[in-house]
């Protein structure tokens, strides 16, 4: 079956227009700016020159991803018998609806109402909010990010800032249609006022949830711990507070020790947000035992493949290095005038162009892997050092093999690339394709460039077309020009 | 083949050079401007006629059977120099890095596409490699800014090279852009095929170019040139588009990148 979970509609051949939609939304692009050039970025920078062993660590961490990767079922088989002989579940899920069964049969055996979560990827990856809903089961997210998009009825626009694409005012807008108990005049204007205010809310959620759903960013295999990070504390919440906790992750978060989780760890913070650390890191190794103080009583991991081990056997291996940092949708310059909604699904920006094609399919999603300039700074900047641009170019030969582009597109690929290789013909073309041009120029009066040309609109549209300067070089050169 | 031949420490070294496909069709200028900057540098530089273009448009198109058919011809027409120089670190890179891996099943065609590879340098890089930096090259009173395109930067290590020949000319004062090492949103077939996208990219770019408060934008590959050539037009600026190796070689009385030569 499709890991595509039924019942989110794939945008990604809308990507041009979804595209076109974020570039034509002013206060969109503002935040774009601010979140992104003058916010992650600087920060990152910020961070990594007070680590000087930076690059040696991503070194380290590549390394140690690849061992992992090597050795995929070793570790999580270690990982699974340390957390169940430590008093937890572990459920093998094969793909995004058996996750979602999963995860509704433990919800149910307790009688669960309603579910905290915590910030999760993979719940996104595998839509079990609408899953948990049409059961009668209320999730309840508990990110401050990902509770104002929850109110809002939208996916996340970043993986680690779900919610940057909301103005202040926004947020506003949306607590008081929300939270229709409160007073309808009060004043939500300060960034605080609605931070309280989401508290509050939160606040009884957290004590009256039956079950508390969080991801995990790391596994460790030497001690059965899950452990995630957050900057808000509501992980810590959502894991201690409920009777029982699950943590929805997958297969390949899973490291041999925690030193490994520590290299992990310095470099995630940095790399995401600049931070030497997040605010909060929480590990949690199954449930409450005798004498604990707090913590769960029922303690359940659900380790997601979803096309994971098909990942692990293919051409596009490296993509599961990735520790979800975000530097690479931070420093794509597409990513910056787009934003991650335009990406269609879960995982926008360079990993996400990696890995949707696998998810849904290359017909459905050949715009994304085009969707680069192959600037190559999402590879300058990943953790990691997952080769982006050469896994997305990977996507780009199978995307042409399966006839995409298709049409003119390709004609005209196709007539160039026969050119291309015949020299001599291809002189004469191109002689002809200057003269050609140079005589619309002065039969336009264009002067140095084309203001609209048609046949290049769609470069026109946005910038002037320079005229050729006359001449090619070659027939130049020939005539004894230097 | 003569690469692998000793040649006599005096003589010059022969250099191939690839023109490249926009040089060619859109700017003859900086085709001609490498002749001499090269031959000033001391190489004796022919002009292979078999040349077209480096098969990027199909290669990044993920058509890789085109490009491995266009990058045989390359290979070939440039099999006789001691070094082929290229006018951008986009079609450089290419030759440098990516022709190899297209012939990974093909050990014959594999080994030649290596040799082509360590043979193959950027212009800046072989002009600041073979050049006297303490030479002046050129006059420009004016103040300029660089942009660093992507594949030169991050493929190539292109950085240093341009800023050191731009030291050599007299009187040019250059401020350096702010992120400089940030995309134009050119991305070759890219602003063809997502090119409102491409030119919201471009737009930045441009409005970082405005800010410098220059007279001139240099850089080392046409098609980015053209691409903020155009968006500067397009806005209005005054800020005027030079390849690097023009200001090198004295040209800036040309008509600039997107201007009206009866200015």
């Amino acid at each position: 079956m499709s890991p595509m979970p039924g019942d989110t509609n794939a945008k990604c051949h809308d990507f041009q227009q979804a595209a076109q939609d974020a570039l034509n939304d002013g206060r969109l692009q503002s935040l774009l700016g601010r979140t992104l050039e003058n916010g992650f970025q600087k920060k990152r920078l910020q961070g990594m020159a007070r680590l000087p062993e930076y690059d040696q660590l991503r070194d380290r961490a590549r390394d140690l991803k690849n061992h992992v990767l090597d050795h995929l079922d070793v570790y999580l088989e270690r990982f699974e018998t340390e957390l169940v002989k430590a008093g937890g579940q572990v459920h093998w899920a094969r793909d995004a609806a058996h996750a979602r069964e999963i995860v509704l049969k433990i919800c149910e055996d307790v009688g669960a109402k309603t579910v905290t979560k915590g910030k999760s990827m993979i719940t996104e990856e595998i839509a079990l909010n609408d899953h948990l809903a049409a059961h009668g089961i209320t999730p309840i997210e508990t990110d401050l990010g990902e509770y104002i998009i929850q109110l809002r009825d939208e996916p996340p626009s970043h993986i680690i800032a779900p919610a940057f694409h909301v103005t202040k005012d926004q947020v506003a807008e949306t607590f008081k249609d929300h939270h229709q108990h409160l007073n309808a005049d009060r004043d939500l204007s300060e960034p605080t006022s609605l931070l309280s205010e989401a508290r509050t809310e939160l606040r009884e959620k957290f004590l009256h949830a039956d079950v508390g759903i969080t991801g995990a960013n790391i596994l460790v295999a030497e001690t059965g711990t899950a452990m995630i990070v957050t900057n808000e504390g509501n992980g810590d919440l959502t894991q201690s507070l409920p009777p029982v906790h699950i943590a929805v992750t997958s297969i390949e978060k899973v490291v041999p020790t925690l030193e490994d989780a520590t290299l992990i760890l310095r470099l995630l913070a940095r790399s995401a947000t600049g931070q030497e650390q997040s605010v909060y890191n929480t590990f949690f190794t199954a449930a409450k035992r005798p004498g604990d103080l707090d913590g769960p009583e029922a303690f359940h991991v659900v380790l997601l493949d979803n096309g994971r081990t098909d990942l692990l056997a293919s051409e596009f291996r490296d993509i599961l290095r990735c520790i979800r940092c975000g530097a690479c949708m931070n420093h794509c310059p597409v990513f910056g005038v787009t934003s991650g909604h335009a990406y269609g699904w879960v995982y926008p920006g360079p990993m996400g162009s990696v890995l949707t094609p696998h998810f849904v399919g290359i017909d459905e999603a050949h715009l994304l892997p085009g969707a680069s300039t192959f600037c190559g700074r999402c590879e300058a900047v990943c953790p990691v050092r997952i080769p982006l641009p050469e896994l997305l170019r990977k996507w780009r030969v199978r995307g042409f093999a399966a006839g995409h582009p298709a049409g003119l597109a390709r004609s005209m690929l196709r007539a160039w690339a026969v050119l291309a290789g015949r020299p001599k013909i291809y002189r004469v073309v191109m002689a002809g394709a200057v003269a050609g041009l140079r005589a619309l120029a002065m039969l336009g009066r264009v002067g140095g460039a084309f203001k609209d040309l048609p046949g290049a609109r769609g470069w026109t549209r946005a910038r002037d077309l320079p005229v050729p300067q006359g001449g090619t070089f070659q027939t130049r050169y020939r005539k004894g020009e230097r | 083949m003569n690469s692998k031949t000793s040649i006599p420490s005096d003589a010059k070294p022969r250099v191939g050079l690839f023109v490249t496909c926009l040089v060619d069709l859109m700017r003859p200028s900086i085709g001609f401007a490498a002749l001499r900057l090269l031959a000033h540098a001391g190489a004796e530089v022919v002009v292979p006629d078999r040349q077209t273009c480096c098969g990027q448009p199909a290669y990044n198109s993920g058509d890789l059977d085109t490009t491995r058919t266009i990058a045989r011809g390359v290979i070939e027409a440039f099999a006789d120099f001691d070094q082929v120089v290229a006018p951008s670190g986009s079609c450089a890179a290419m030759m440098v890095h990516h022709y190899p891996k297209l012939f990974v099943d093909d050990p014959v065609w594999q080994r030649k596409a290596e040799d082509l590879a360590a043979r193959t340098v950027e212009l800046t890089t072989y002009l600041a490699a073979n050049m006297d930096l303490s030479e002046t090259t050129a006059r420009y009173d004016g103040q300029v800014t660089y942009h660093d395109s992507c594949a030169g930067l991050r493929e190539l290590n292109i950085k240093k090279q341009p800023r050191d020949l731009l030291a050599t000319v007299e009187g040019l004062e250059l401020t350096e852009l702010q992120d400089c090492e940030t995309c134009c949103g050119f991305g070759g077939l890219f602003s063809v095929k997502y090119p409102d996208i491409s030119g919201a990219i471009v737009d930045k770019k441009a409005i970082r170019v405005e800010a410098t408060d220059s007279d001139l934008l240099l850089g080392g590959d046409l098609g980015c040139l053209m691409n903020v050539a155009g968006k500067l037009k397009r806005r209005g600026s005054r800020v005027r588009v030079f390849h690097i190796a023009e200001i090198l070689a004295g040209m800036t009385d040309t008509a600039a990148i997107g201007e009206d030569s009866d200015r």
